[in-house]
Parts: C-alpha cells; sequence; structure tokens
C-alpha cells in the first residue's frame, strides 16, 4: 500500500521487540462486537494513474471559470490570484506543519501569521486582528457571541441585507443561547435609517451590517453606527477587503468588531471553501476575541520573535470557559491573504477596486439600458448589483445564459420571495470589455 | 545562515513603487469615481500595506519557510494530531482547475462531477463510521462537535425534552467542554478510572433524566481502547441521552472497528488527521459528522443527494439545524480526502491502523525504558510519557526534554497534556513513520536524559530562536508590527 514506511523484516522486528507474535494481538482489548465484518465496503482502491484519470474524468463533468464567464456573486468571487501566490503557499513547510504550538521550530509561520494579523489591521484600521477563522460566515456569527459577552445583553439585531447564508448561520449558533434575533427590513437596497433607530434599544448587544452588503450597496454606515453607540450596543461590520482599497476602513466608522470573508485575497473559489474567515476588533476587546493570535517577544538571547498568546481565552487552557471552542485557524488561507496583499500593496489594492467599480457600473448601465433589466435599487454599489427581468423568468434566463457558457446570479428569489424575478450581478478585475459585451449581447436577445 | 533576512518583516522590505503585481489600465468607459460612489465612503490614503518587488517577497517566504519544521523534512510526533506524510498527487488533483475554479451558485448541472465526488466521500465516510448519514459541512474537528451538539440538541427538542448536561470525560481535547458550552449545555466533567479510561461506575453517578450527551474519544487521549464503551453506550441510551464519539483518534482503529457498533449516535472525523490532508500550518482542515438514521433529519444542510441519476444538493430538509458556515464546507479538504480514500481502499486503511498502533507501541517499548508511561504497557496509536520522576530528581522538565528534541531535529511531542499526567510528553508517530526513525528519535531521548540539566533549561541551542519570553508577550500583547 502507498505511504506504509516498514518492511516486512521491520515488522518482524517491531513485534519481536514487544514480545508480540502478530499486528493483531495489539488490537486484542476492541470487542468483536465492535469490529468491522470482514473487510469495508468501499471502492477498489486505485494507482496514482488510474485515479489520475479518474479525477481528470470527474472535473470533466464540471464547467468552471477557467471556461466559462463568470458573472457570479454572492460572497464568493472571481478575482484573479498571481502565481506567486500559488508558489509560496504549496511550500511543503507551510503545507505540512502543523500550529506553531513550539515557536521554536515555527518561526515561519508565527512570523507569517503576525504578518497577516499586521496587513488586516492597516487595512481595516482596527487595532488587533486575530489570526483568522474558519470563513466569513462563522467569525460573523463568533462576533455576535463575542458581543453577547462584552456587552451582557441577549438581543442582536441583524441587517436583512446580510448575507442570508451568513444570518443563517448565525441563527443556528445562537439556537440554544437564549439570544434574541431581530432582522431588519430594507428599502432602496439598504437599512432605513427610522426602522433600525425603533429597534435597537438598551438591551441591544450588537447591530450587524454588511458593507457593500449582499445587493453590493454601500449602507449608511456612518449613520448606523452612531445609533448602534447611541443605545450602548456594539457596532458590528462585515466588510468586502478588496473594497478597502477605495472605500473607508470599518474603523474610520466606529466598528468595534469588523468581519469578512477574505476569500477575495488570493484564495480560489474552489466551490465555497476552503475560505478564510478575517476577524478584527478594537483594543479593549482584545481578552475576548477567539481564536488564536500571534505575539511578537523576544527570546532567552534578546532576539525578536513571535508566539502564540493570551492563549488562556483558548479551549486548551479554559475548557468550558473559553471565549469559543476553535482551536485551529485556517492557517494556509492567512497565508495566501498575507502573500496577495504584499504582493498587490496598498497602491495595487486601489487600482483592482477601481476596476471592480468601473466594470460594475459600466455593466450595471449597458444591462439595464440595452437589455431591458430594471434596477430595483437606487443606492450606490461596488462591485455586484441586482437587476430585475420584468419577464419574471429568472430561471430560465440564467439557465439559457449557462447554455452560452456565461454563468450570472445567484437568483435572489431562495432568500427573498419579493425579488423572485431579481437575480444578483458581480463583476471583478478579471472580467473584460468583451465579456461585458457578451452578457449585454446573449441577455438583449432574449 | 538565515539570520540576518530573518530578522526583518515585509513591512521592512517596503519600497514605494516596487509592487509585484501590475494590474492593466481599466479596458471600459470610467467615470470619475467620485461620480460613482458619493465622497463620505471613499478613503483617501491607500491602505497602508508594504509594496514589495516580487524577487524580495520569494526570498521573504523562503526564508519563513526554512524556519518552520514539517512533516515533510522532519519526524513530527504532535501526539493527539496525527502527523503523517502528505501525498503529493493529492495537491496535483485538488488544484485542477475544474475542482478550484467552481462557484459555489453555479448551476448542479455543471458541478455533476464534484458533487459525484462529495457524495461518494459521504458513502465512505458513512461505512467507515458504520453509521447512517453524514454531513460534509464542518471545517474542523471543533465545528464537527458544535454541530453534532446543536443536532442533539434539536433532537431533544423534537421531542421535549429539557436535558442539560454534556458529560466529558477529565482527559477529552479543551474543545469537547467549549462546544458543549456554545451549543447550549452545562459541561459535567467526569474523572477516568485508575487505568485510565472511562468507569461504568463512575459514570452511572452522573448519569440521570437530564443527561443530553456523552462525549467520549475512544481510543482516549491516552492512547488506550475505551474497552467498557458498548456498556458505556447502553447506560447512556437508558438514561434517554445521546453518544458522541470525538473522532480525533480514528487513525487508530480504521477498518478495524466501526464506531457504530460501540452503539454511539454521532461522530466527527478530522480529515487532517486521519485521512491525511496537510494541516497547512493550523488549517484548513475538515470535519465532517456521521449519525444515526434518527439523527440524520436535524442534518446541516444542504445534503448532497443523488436521485434519478442526477446529484444534487438537497436543501428541504424541515428539522435541519440549518447552515454551520456559508457554502457546502471546506471542499478542497474534502478532495484530498477522497484522494486518500480512493488510493489506500479498506485493506489500505485497516493497515493504515495497524502500523500506526504497531509504531507508537515499538516506540512506547523503546522510550518507556526511558521515561515512565503511567497508562499501560500497550497503547493505540499514540502513548503518554511522563517527566515527574525526572523533574523531580534532576528538575529537567517534559518542556526541557521537547526543546532538546528540537536541537537533535525532531518536533517535539504534544506537551502537558492530557491534564491528568504530570509533565506529559504524548508521542504520536503515524503509520508513515520507519524503525529506523523510531530508532532514532527514543536515541535522542536517552542522549538528552544524560545531559545536563542546566543544558537542557536553555535548550534549544540550534534553532533560530530559544525560549520566546511567553509571560511578557501575554503581558504586554504587541499583535501589529509597529515602527
Amino acid at each position: 500500500m502507498a505511504y506504509i514506511n516498514a518492511s516486512e523484516e521491520h515488522i518482524r522486528e517491531m513485534l519481536a521487540a514487544i514480545g508480540l507474535s502478530s499486528i493483531e494481538e495489539l488490537f486484542a482489548e476492541i470487542p468483536a462486537e465492535c469490529r468491522v465484518s470482514g473487510q469495508l465496503a468501499l471502492p477498489e482502491p486505485l494507482g496514482e494513474l488510474e485515479l489520475d484519470q479518474h479525477l481528470r474524468a470527474l472535473g470533466a463533468q464540471n464547467r468552471c471559470a477557467a471556461n466559462a464567464i463568470y458573472f457570479l456573486g454572492g460572497g464568493c468571487y472571481d478575482h484573479f490570484i498571481p502565481a506567486v501566490v500559488d508558489a509560496l503557499a504549496s511550500r511543503p513547510e507551510f503545507v505540512t506543519a502543523y500550529t506553531p504550538y513550539q515557536p521554536e521550530a515555527s518561526q515561519g509561520t508565527l512570523q507569517a501569521m503576525f504578518e497577516y494579523q499586521t496587513l488586516i489591521s492597516r487595512l481595516t484600521g482596527m487595532d488587533v486582528s486575530n489570526a483568522s477563522m474558519y470563513d466569513g460566515a462563522s467569525a460573523a456569527a463568533e462576533a455576535i457571541l463575542m458581543s453577547v459577552e462584552i456587552t451582557n445583553r441577549r438581543h442582536v439585531v441583524l441587517a436583512g441585507t446580510l448575507h442570508p447564508e451568513y444570518r443563517e448561520v448565525m441563527s443556528t449558533y445562537l439556537r440554544n443561547l437564549d439570544v434574541d434575533i431581530v432582522i431588519l427590513d430594507y428599502r432602496r437596497g439598504v437599512c432605513q435609517l427610522a426602522e433600525v433607530a425603533s429597534k435597537l434599544s438598551d438591551k441591544t448587544a450588537c447591530l450587524v451590517v454588511q458593507h457593500p452588503n449582499f445587493f453590493g450597496c454601500l449602507e449608511p454606515v456612518h449613520e448606523l453606527s452612531k445609533y448602534a453607540h447611541q443605545v450602548g450596543a456594539l457596532f458590528v461590520v462585515v466588510f468586502y477587503p478588496i473594497s478597502l482599497g477605495l472605500l473607508q476602513p470599518p474603523a474610520a466608522y466606529g466598528a468595534d468588531i469588523a468581519v469578512a470573508e477574505g476569500q477575495c485575497l488570493g484564495i480560489p473559489m474552489g466551490f465555497g471553501g476552503p475560505f478564510l474567515g478575517i476577524m478584527t476588533c478594537r483594543e479593549q476587546f482584545v481578552r475576548r476575541i477567539p481564536g488564536r493570535l500571534v505575539g511578537q517577544t523576544v527570546d532567552r538571547r534578546g532576539q525578536r520573535c513571535w508566539v502564540l498568546t493570551l492563549q488562556t481565552r483558548e479551549q486548551h487552557i479554559r475548557r468550558e470557559r473559553a471565549t469559543s471552542n476553535i482551536c485551529t485557524n485556517q492557517g494556509l488561507m492567512a497565508l495566501r491573504a498575507t502573500i496577495y496583499l504584499a504582493a498587490v500593496g496598498g497602491v495595487g489594492l486601489r487600482q483592482v477596486a477601481m476596476l471592480c467599480v468601473h466594470k460594475a457600473h459600466y455593466a450595471k448601465g449597458r444591462l439595464t439600458e440595452e437589455a431591458g433589466f430594471q434596477s430595483p435599487f437606487s443606492a450606490p454599489f461596488f462591485h455586484e448589483f441586482v437587476l430585475r427581468d420584468p419577464s419574471g423568468n429568472v430561471d430560465h434566463l440564467l439557465r439559457s445564459l449557462a447554455a452560452e457558457n456565461v454563468f450570472v446570479g445567484p437568483p435572489l428569489g431562495r432568500w427573498y420571495p419579493e425579488l423572485s424575478d431579481c437575480f444578483l450581478v458581480a463583476l471583478t478585475e478579471k472580467r473584460t470589455q468583451h465579456e461585458i459585451d457578451t452578457l449585454v449581447k446573449i441577455c438583449s436577445k432574449r | 545562515m538565515h539570520e540576518r533576512y530573518g530578522s526583518k518583516t515585509i513591512f521592512e522590505l517596503h519600497k514605494p513603487g516596487c509592487q509585484s503585481v501590475r494590474w492593466p489600465a481599466c479596458d471600459v468607459p470610467c467615470n470619475e469615481i467620485a461620480e460613482l460612489i458619493p465622497e463620505e465612503y471613499l478613503r483617501h490614503e491607500v491602505p497602508s500595506l508594504p509594496e514589495v518587488a516580487e524577487p524580495d517577497l520569494v526570498r521573504h517566504l523562503s526564508i519563513l519557510a526554512a524556519r518552520n519544521m514539517c512533516v515533510d523534512s522532519h519526524f513530527y510526533p504532535l501526539g493527539s494530531c496525527t502527523m503523517k506524510y502528505n501525498p503529493k498527487r493529492h495537491e496535483r488533483w485538488a488544484q485542477l482547475v475544474e475542482f478550484t475554479h467552481l462557484h459555489p451558485y453555479q448551476p448542479e448541472e455543471s458541478i455533476q462531477g464534484l458533487l459525484a465526488l462529495l457524495y461518494s466521500l459521504q458513502q465512505m465516510l458513512s461505512e467507515i463510521a458504520g453509521l447512517d448519514a453524514v454531513s460534509l459541512h464542518p471545517a474542523a474537528g471543533a465545528q464537527g462537535e458544535l454541530t453534532a451538539l446543536l443536532m442533539a440538541a434539536a433532537y431533544f427538542r423534537s421531542r421535549g425534552e429539557a436535558r442539560r448536561h454534556v458529560l466529558v470525560p477529565d482527559v477529552a481535547h479543551g474543545t469537547n467542554p467549549a462546544s458543549a458550552k456554545m451549543a447550549g449545555f452545562e459541561v459535567v466533567q467526569i474523572r477516568s478510572s485508575p487505568a485510565g479510561i472511562a468507569d461504568p461506575e463512575i459514570l452511572a453517578e452522573h448519569l440521570g433524566p437530564s443527561t443530553a450527551v456523552l462525549m467520549i474519544t475512544n481510543p482516549n487521549t491516552l492512547g488506550l481502547f475505551e474497552k467498557e464503551i458498548v456498556r458505556l453506550c447502553q447506560m447512556v441510551h437508558q438514561a434517554g441521552g445521546l453518544v458522541y464519539l470525538d473522532g480525533a483518534n480514528m487513525n487508530a482503529i480504521c477498518g478495524i472497528a466501526q464506531p457504530g457498533k460501540f452503539g454511539i449516535d454521532m461522530m466527527h472525523f478530522n480529515t487532517h488527521k486521519t485521512f491525511s490532508t496537510p494541516h497547512g500550518s493550523g488549517g484548513p482542515g475538515a470535519g465532517p459528522v456521521a449519525v444515526t438514521a434518527k439523527l440524520a433529519p436535524f442534518l446541516p444542510v444542504p445534503v448532497v443527494v443523488y436521485e434519478d441519476g442526477r446529484y444534487r444538493l438537497d436543501y428541504d430538509r424541515p428539522l435541519s439545524i440549518g447552515r454551520v458556515r456559508s457554502f457546502l464546507g471546506n471542499v478542497g479538504v474534502l478532495i484530498r480526502a477522497y484522494c486518500y480514500l480512493r488510493t489506500v481502499g479498506a485493506a489500505g486503511l485497516k493497515q493504515v491502523a495497524e502500523l500506526a498502533v504497531l509504531n507508537a507501541n515499538y516506540l512506547l517499548h523503546k522510550v518507556g525504558k526511558l521515561l515512565p508511561v503511567p497508562y499501560g504497557q500497550r497503547c493505540m496509536h499514540e502513548f503518554v510519557a511522563s517527566a515527574a520522576k525526572v523533574k523531580a530528581e534532576r528538575s529537567i522538565s517534559a518542556m526541557d526534554i521537547a526543546k532538546r528534541l528540537l536541537d537533535y531535529g525532531f518536533h517535539a511531542p504534544t506537551v502537558y497534556f492530557p491534564l491528568v499526567v504530570r509533565e506529559a510528553l504524548m508521542i504520536e508517530p503515524t503509520e508513515t513513520e520507519n524503525k529506523e526513525t523510531l530508532d532514532a528519535f527514543s536515541a535522542a531521548i536517552e542522549a538528552i536524559l544524560r545531559e545536563p540539566a542546566e543544558l537542557l533549561h536553555e535548550a534549544p541551542h540550534h534553532m533560530p530562536v530559544s525560549r520566546p519570553d511567553e509571560v511578557r508577550a501575554a503581558r504586554e500583547p504587541i499583535l501589529v508590527w509597529r515602527e
């Protein structure tokens, strides 16, 4: 079998050393009734060449962004990934190491995570970033748990324009914790300030807003932040990392906790995972943040170095009194984001953001002017927008686009019945004018 | 040789105008940004990110890489983490564009190959577990635990039962009690027997009408098989509770025992342990859960199903606990787990467990002559040695031994866990190491124990850094780089 690393002779020698005559004897304590009868019913093993053919055959049954045009959005985007990200993040010293429990043997990982924390802190303006969570949705759910702990209040108010899957994850996480969830309505694609004011109270732990929101629209974050703080609630923001090349960072409008999906920072779409949960907060909450934190210190010779720190927040020390059950982070994904941000730089990130904005506004203009779609929301937007198909048959439309190798969506009816004739369109720096023209041309023919 | 470079951070390599990536000019007609986005939303300064030329960036990360020990280059016997070899072929396959360039909202017709793979993985995990249904969602073992406990809560709610208590052995991973609390339960710790396993009589003291779940790791963190497992499960069931298996240590028993036959109701797998998906310096992993038929309705949505010759994602599950994360799971990791299982097959999986346990017992035999192993002459995939005696006699701690092992070219074992062993060194060799390595490792421990205590207190001596001041790091946290 592949990967077993013992000759028959070594097996005999090892058995002899421990005074046994067969490997079977090592399993003597496992009761007969617990054992596999015969052999597990698994598919026959395949050699490397056969499995290579098998996987390529499975792959051939998928259609992918390498040979189709993707305008799909909703929290996962077809951004460009520089080769240097793949090359460095596939180094075995990062791929095959584990959590840096022994700092002397893990300075590479620890320094990279410290640089990640710093990059994210600089990008967001927030004081503290942890070394990452599973994904944007679970980071957002943990932000609520954190808010409940910090404020000792048990009501949370969520924007209706927050990604519906994030709201679902929050509702799953909070189900047994005696926390009430209020979901806000929206108008023009964003929160209505009057409604927000009426739903917030001195019982509110946090107001959670996505900006740009699930519809791509920009929320009135300055006012929302002010409203949350007026009642002593925390303002939790779900941001879009690429947008911070151009938009004000969460710290500038008073976010107390800011979280994000980091996929856009050099991580392949990969059908939705593995991704990167970015989590940041203000300094005063650092001892309440979940997950790994890397801190700078000195070693016994006085050299600058890095360690996992503030571990008394964590489950392996604090058990049921920990800030979260999270154990690992998404180390390799955080590394990809680190390399991406360092490769792109601040000026480069602004360029990416501008390309996204320009292409999105150009595409929306053409699709509404020439292809007969309506724009249900008038709020300013970033790189993603909602279109309404007056003929009402969104599924048919998206299917016929897919038949022409153009993927658009998702349709919104699944989460918003009132938007069952609407769908999302997302643009990234990768989309060319020619591709946008193709989309407009196909849509105009319908 | 790396010290000169290694002392720099990426921020100290900043050279304005030197970014690695150049972006194209915009190819569509552009308005002024201020006409598209109102002024109050815009930032004026560009984010303060370093600008680094690509050669400098590559050298920087390469130097950092050289400051890591990893499974490819080092024996990494980190107990409870199953640091086995990660096959190179998995990396190639998981990185095929037909898998990496898929969007979670593209139509099901366009991802039939991926769904077939995931469906097959669900089936294989179900068979290995001996349980009826699987969810691939959880991003890690800890999230698998949370998922299963939320399902247990939903199950009891559906029956109108208010059960509050989750029982957790004292040797359990810290994630178990932390997950129980996040799922809204109260944690009751149960002590282990003098032999280091769960004792039915001790369990009986804690069972009652409020018992919700027993969480148990088998083999446990002492590397011992919980031989009373069948009886423990029966007792919990008689009390109306459910049993959850923490599958962290499945590498010891895959293909030999089926957890479903223990009588458990739910479990998780750690694909990054048992099925050799890379640990990635701390993730991503994946923590699929498997459950019995009575709990299947509560699985997170969506589940991959196969009907009428096509695969689809089933969201129509009214009793589901809902989502535990966005989209479908750590798909890239799951693809690697699939590749592993298709490579080893049933016979290979059994052989993995056999060699993992043989290696551990051989190493126990060698190390046990040097350091006491309080719980037993035999083990499963790992064992826990104690430095308590050398600590008392020569003030050599488990940490001293661990640090000095780095100088000898070995990653350290897990130290100071589980808590029931003083000065614990938890050692898990895995099946992919050979006898020469195990001999060299035990020879290193032997040599270390002959060294002067003063030398060991300052170990390591040959690593880039030695004994970071962790107290200072926690007292005055420096979590971001500042000039």
